[in-house]
C-alpha cells in the first residue's frame, strides 16, 4: 500500500488530472451558467440514480465554484467596478479613433480617384462602349440596363435572384413559427403571435379600406406595367416586383390576414418561387450552354421596342418580379406574425 | 468551335445545385435529403473526374463563356487544375459532413424546417463552386453574399438562445467584411474600368508601372484583404467563432469551419494571383501585416483553446489557430507559401469537420454533455467516434502519415525558403503552436479514454448512431490518412495548379 503524501492534492499529477477533467475556464464559467445546454432526456435512469448523480454534480460544482471564487474574487471585483468602466471607456474611445481613421483614409482616397464624369476615365472603355452602341441590336432591349443585367451579365443576376431567395429562406428559418402539426408545445407560440397581431394592428379601419380599394388595383397594375415594360422603359423585375409587393402589403393592412390567406399562403410562396426560379435557372442554363458551345439558339432578339421582343428578357423580368414580390410580402408577414 | 463535353463540368457543378435549390424547398424532408445527397454526390464525382482529367491528360486551363457574349462583356468561368482539386475537396467534405450530421439534424431542427436546411446547403454548395470557378470579380461578390446569408441560416437553424446570438454576431462581423470587400471592388472598377479578372490584372500592372493612382491602389488592396480576413476569422476578428461553431448543429459547424471560411481564403488567393498579381501585392507589404496577425493568431487561438472546458468550443478556438497557419502561408508571399496555405486549407478542412462530427458522437454517448468531465470513457462507448477523434487530433497535432504533418512540413519549408526574418518567425510560431496543440488535443484524447466515474450512468446503446454516421467518419479518416500518405503528389498537383493559376 503506497503512502499518500499529505500534500498529494497539490502535487502536479492530481492537478493534471483535474485539468483533464474540467478544463480551466473559470472566467467563462459565469457566462456558461445561464446559457448551459439543456441535458435532454437521453438518460434512462431510475429516480434514485438521477437524484444521486445530481447531488454529486452539485457538490462538485459547488467545490469548484468555491475554489474559483477564492482565486478570482479580487479579479472579478476589479472587473465589475473600476476595471470594467475603464475597459468600456477604452473600447469606445478606440472604436471612435478607428472609425475616424477609416473615414479619413477613405476620403483621402476619394480625392485621388479619377474625376467624376470625365471622358478619359478608365471606366469609359470598350466594355461600356459596346453596351451603349450595340446593346440594342444584340439584345433587342431598348432599356440598356435590362439588356446588361439580363443578357450580357445574366449569370450575376441569376446569382442575385438567388440571394433574394436565400434571404427569404433564412427569414423563414428564423421567424416561422412551427405549426400545430409539428407538436403541440409550439402551437401556443403561434396562437400568441396571432393574438398579438389582432391586438396591435389596425382592424376594419374604414378610411384605410376605402383608400386601399382604390389604390391596390392601381398599384398592382402599375407593378405589372413596370415588369412587362422592363426591356423597353426604365424598370424591370426588381423594381416592378417591389411595387407589387407594396400593393399586397397595403391590401393586407387594410383587410387583414383572412382575406389574403385565400390566395397567398406558405404553399403559394413555395410554388411561385419554385416556378420562377426554376424557369430562370433552366432557361439560362440553356442559354449559357448554347452560348459557350457556339450552338444555334432558338432565342432571337426580335424587333426592339415590341412588347414581346428581346429574347428571354421579358420572361426573366416576370420571373424576377414574382420572386421579389413574394419575398417582400413574405418578409412583411413573417416579421408581423411569424407565418405567411 | 464547341468545347469538348467534359469542359462543361464546372458549368454543371454550379448550375445543378443552384437550380435544384428552389425545387428542394417544396419537397418533403425525406426526399429533400435524398435529393441533396444525390446532387452533392454528382458534384463530387464530376469534380473528381475533372481533377483526374487535368492530372492525367495534362490539359491546360480554359475559359468557358456563360452566355453568348465573350469575356469582358459577358460573364465567364475559368477552370484549371487548382480549381478542380478545390472543388472536389469542398464538395466531398460537404457530402461527408451532411452524411455524418443527418441524425443529429433531426434532433436539433424542427421538422418543418428540414427542407429549408437542405435548400440552404445546396445554395451554399453552388456559391462555393461559383466562387471557385468564377473569373469575374463581381460574380465573386454576388456568390459571396449567398455564402454569408446561408452561413447565417446554418447557424440560426438550431433555434436556441445561444445560436441566435451567435448568428447575429456572425451577421454583423461578416457584413462589415462584405462591405469592405465591396468598397474595394468599387474602387478597383473605378481605377481600371474592368470587372473581369484578367483585364483588371493587365490594368493594375500598367498602373503599377506608371505609378499612377498609387494610393488608391494600396487602399484597394488593403480593403479587399482585410474584408476577406474579417470574413474568414483571422485572429483579431475571431470573436464570432466560438459561439457560431460551438453551439450550432454538427453539420453546420463542420461546413462553416471547413468550407465557408476556406471559400473566402480561396477567393483571396485567387485575387492575389489573378487580379492584383503576386508582384504588386508583395510591394505593398500587405503580406507582412497578414503574416504578423497570422502568427499571433496561431499562438493566441491555441491558448484560448486550452482554457475551454467544452469540447466543441475547444475545437472552435483551434480553428482560429489553424486559420492563422493558412494566413501564415499566404503571408510568406511566395509560391511555396501559397502552396502550403492551400494544402493546410485542405488538410484542416478534412480534419476539422471530422472532429466536429466525432465530438458530436462522443457527446451523444455521454448524455448529451460536451463538458470534459462527462466525456470520460466516451471513446469506449462510441468506438468509431473515438477512433475518428483520435485520428483527427493526431492530424491536428502533426503526427506523421496524417494530413497535418505534411501541411506543417510544407509551411516550415516555405518559411525556410524565404530568406528574411520570416524563416525564424515561422519556425518559432510553428513550434510554439504545435506544442500548445498537443497540450489540448492529447488532453482530450486522454480524457475520452479514461475510466468514467463509477457512479456515472450512461445510456446503454449509445455508439449506434447509424450507418451514415459511421460511414462518414470512416471515410473522413481515410481522407485524412490519404492526405498524409499521398501528400507529395497532392503538393505537386497544387504546385502545377498554381502555375496555371497566374
Amino acid at each position: 500500500m503506497a503512502k499518500i503524501r499529505s500534500d498529494y492534492e497539490q502535487s502536479w499529477w492530481p492537478r493534471f488530472l483535474r485539468w483533464l477533467d474540467r478544463g480551466a475556464a473559470p472566467l467563462d464559467e459565469e457566462l456558461q451558467q445561464g446559457l448551459e445546454e439543456t441535458r435532454e432526456g437521453h438518460l434512462t435512469l431510475s429516480q434514485e440514480d438521477a437524484a444521486r448523480e445530481e447531488q454529486q454534480r452539485e457538490a462538485r460544482i459547488r467545490s469548484d465554484l468555491a475554489r474559483e471564487e477564492h482565486m478570482y474574487s479580487r479579479l472579478q471585483e476589479w472587473r465589475s467596478s473600476r476595471g470594467k468602466k475603464l475597459i468600456n471607456r477604452l473600447y469606445s474611445a478606440l472604436a471612435i479613433v478607428v472609425c475616424l481613421g477609416i473615414i479619413w483614409l477613405l476620403l483621402e482616397t476619394a480625392s485621388y480617384l479619377p474625376p467624376f464624369g470625365y471622358p478619359d476615365n478608365p471606366a469609359n472603355n470598350e466594355v461600356s462602349r459596346r453596351y451603349i452602341e450595340q446593346g440594342m441590336q444584340e439584345t433587342g432591349a431598348v432599356n440598356i440596363v435590362a439588356g446588361m443585367i439580363l443578357d450580357y451579365r445574366a449569370f450575376d443576376t441569376l446569382g442575385e435572384s438567388n440571394v433574394l431567395f436565400i434571404a427569404a429562406c433564412a427569414v423563414l428559418i428564423l421567424l416561422r413559427l412551427p405549426s400545430a402539426s409539428d407538436g403541440g408545445v409550439h402551437s401556443t407560440a403561434r396562437l400568441e403571435a396571432e393574438a398579438d397581431d389582432r391586438m396591435y394592428e389596425p382592424k376594419n379601419d374604414m378610411i384605410l379600406q376605402h383608400a386601399a380599394t382604390l389604390l391596390v388595383p392601381l398599384i398592382l397594375l402599375f407593378g405589372v406595367y413596370v415588369i412587362m415594360n422592363g426591356h423597353i422603359s426604365p424598370g424591370g423585375g426588381f423594381s416592378g416586383g417591389a411595387i407589387m409587393g407594396a400593393g399586397l402589403i397595403l391590401y393586407l393592412n387594410a383587410f387583414g390576414f383572412q382575406k389574403t390567406e385565400r390566395f397567398f399562403t406558405y404553399g403559394t410562396f413555395r410554388v411561385v418561387s419554385l416556378c420562377a426560379l426554376s424557369f430562370y435557372a433552366l432557361s439560362k442554363a440553356y442559354s449559357f450552354f448554347t452560348g459557350a458551345n457556339h450552338l444555334p439558339s432558338v432565342i432571337t432578339p426580335g424587333t426592339p421596342g415590341m412588347l414581346f421582343s428581346a429574347g428571354l428578357i421579358p420572361y426573366l423580368n416576370i420571373a424576377v418580379g414574382l420572386v421579389v414580390c413574394c419575398t417582400m410580402y413574405a418578409f412583411y408577414t413573417l416579421f408581423r406574425k411569424g407565418d405567411l | 468551335m464547341a468545347h469538348p463535353l467534359w469542359q462543361s463540368i464546372p458549368f454543371v457543378c454550379i448550375l445543378l445545385p443552384l437550380g435544384s435549390a428552389a425545387m428542394t424547398s417544396v419537397l418533403p424532408a425525406r426526399w429533400a435529403r435524398r435529393w441533396t445527397l444525390l446532387v452533392l454526390l454528382t458534384v463530387t464525382s464530376l469534380s473528381l473526374a475533372l481533377m483526374v482529367l487535368f492530372g492525367v491528360t495534362g490539359a491546360s486551363n480554359y475559359t468557358y463563356t456563360m452566355g453568348h457574349y465573350t469575356a469582358p462583356w459577358g460573364n465567364e468561368i475559368r477552370a484549371g487544375q487548382l480549381e478542380a482539386i478545390t472543388a472536389h475537396f469542398f464538395s466531398l467534405i460537404m457530402l461527408l459532413s451532411l452524411m455524418g450530421g443527418m441524425r443529429k439534424l433531426d434532433e436539433h431542427v424542427t421538422s418543418s424546417k428540414h427542407s429549408l436546411y437542405y435548400v440552404v446547403l445546396l445554395l451554399l454548395t453552388a456559391a462555393l463552386m461559383a466562387q471557385i470557378y468564377t473569373n469575374d470579380i463581381f460574380t465573386a461578390y454576388v456568390f459571396l453574399e449567398i455564402m454569408t446569408i446561408s452561413a447565417c441560416a446554418l447557424i440560426a437553424v438550431r433555434n436556441r438562445g445561444r445560436t441566435l446570438v451567435a448568428a447575429a454576431r456572425y451577421m454583423i462581423l461578416n457584413l462589415v467584411g462584405s462591405g469592405l470587400f465591396l468598397l474595394g471592388i468599387i474602387l478597383l472598377y473605378d481605377l481600371t474600368g474592368h470587372l473581369l479578372m484578367s483585364n483588371i490584372k493587365e490594368a493594375v500592372a500598367a498602373l503599377h508601372a506608371t505609378g499612377e493612382y498609387a494610393l488608391p491602389l494600396d487602399v484597394v488592396i488593403a480593403l479587399i484583404s482585410v474584408g476577406l480576413c474579417v470574413k474568414s476569422a483571422l485572429f483579431p476578428f475571431h470573436s464570432w467563432v466560438p459561439d457560431a461553431y460551438g453551439y450550432s448543429t454538427p453539420t453546420s459547424a463542420a461546413v462553416l469551419s471547413s468550407l465557408v471560411s476556406k471559400g473566402y481564403i480561396f477567393l483571396l488567393i485567387k485575387i492575389i494571383y489573378r487580379v492584383i498579381g503576386l508582384q504588386v501585392m508583395q510591394e505593398t507589404h500587405i503580406f507582412n501585416v497578414l503574416f504578423v496577425f497570422a502568427l499571433v493568431g496561431m499562438v493566441m487561438g491555441s491558448i484560448s483553446a486550452i482554457r475551454q472546458s467544452d469540447i466543441r468550443r475547444m475545437i472552435a478556438f483551434s480553428s482560429v489557430a489553424q486559420i492563422g497557419y493558412v494566413y501564415a502561408g499566404i503571408g510568406i508571399g511566395s509560391d511555396m507559401g501559397m502552396m502550403a496555405a492551400l494544402f493546410h486549407m485542405f488538410s484542416h478542412a478534412a480534419c476539422k469537420s471530422m472532429l466536429f462530427l466525432a465530438a458530436g458522437g462522443l457527446a451523444d454517448a455521454s448524455g448529451n454533455s460536451k463538458q470534459f468531465h462527462d466525456l470520460r470513457g466516451s471513446g469506449y462507448r462510441s468506438p468509431i467516434a473515438g477512433v475518428a477523434f483520435t485520428i483527427g487530433a493526431l492530424s491536428m497535432v502533426g503526427f506523421p502519415f496524417l494530413g497535418g504533418f505534411a501541411s506543417k512540413l510544407n509551411l516550415a519549408l516555405a518559411g525556410l525558403n524565404s530568406s528574411d526574418i520570416r524563416a525564424i518567425l515561422t519556425l518559432a510560431a510553428l513550434a510554439i503552436s504545435t506544442w500548445l496543440n498537443t497540450m489540448y488535443f492529447l488532453r482530450t484524447v486522454i480524457t475520452i479514454y479514461r475510466k468514467p466515474d463509477e457512479n456515472a450512468h450512461y445510456p446503454v446503446e449509445r455508439g449506434q448512431r447509424g450507418f451514415c454516421f459511421n460511414c462518414s467518419l470512416v471515410l473522413f479518416s481515410a481522407v485524412n490518412i490519404g492526405l498524409g500518405i499521398f501528400s507529395q503528389s497532392i503538393v505537386d498537383a497544387i504546385m502545377r495548379g498554381i502555375g496555371m493559376f497566374g
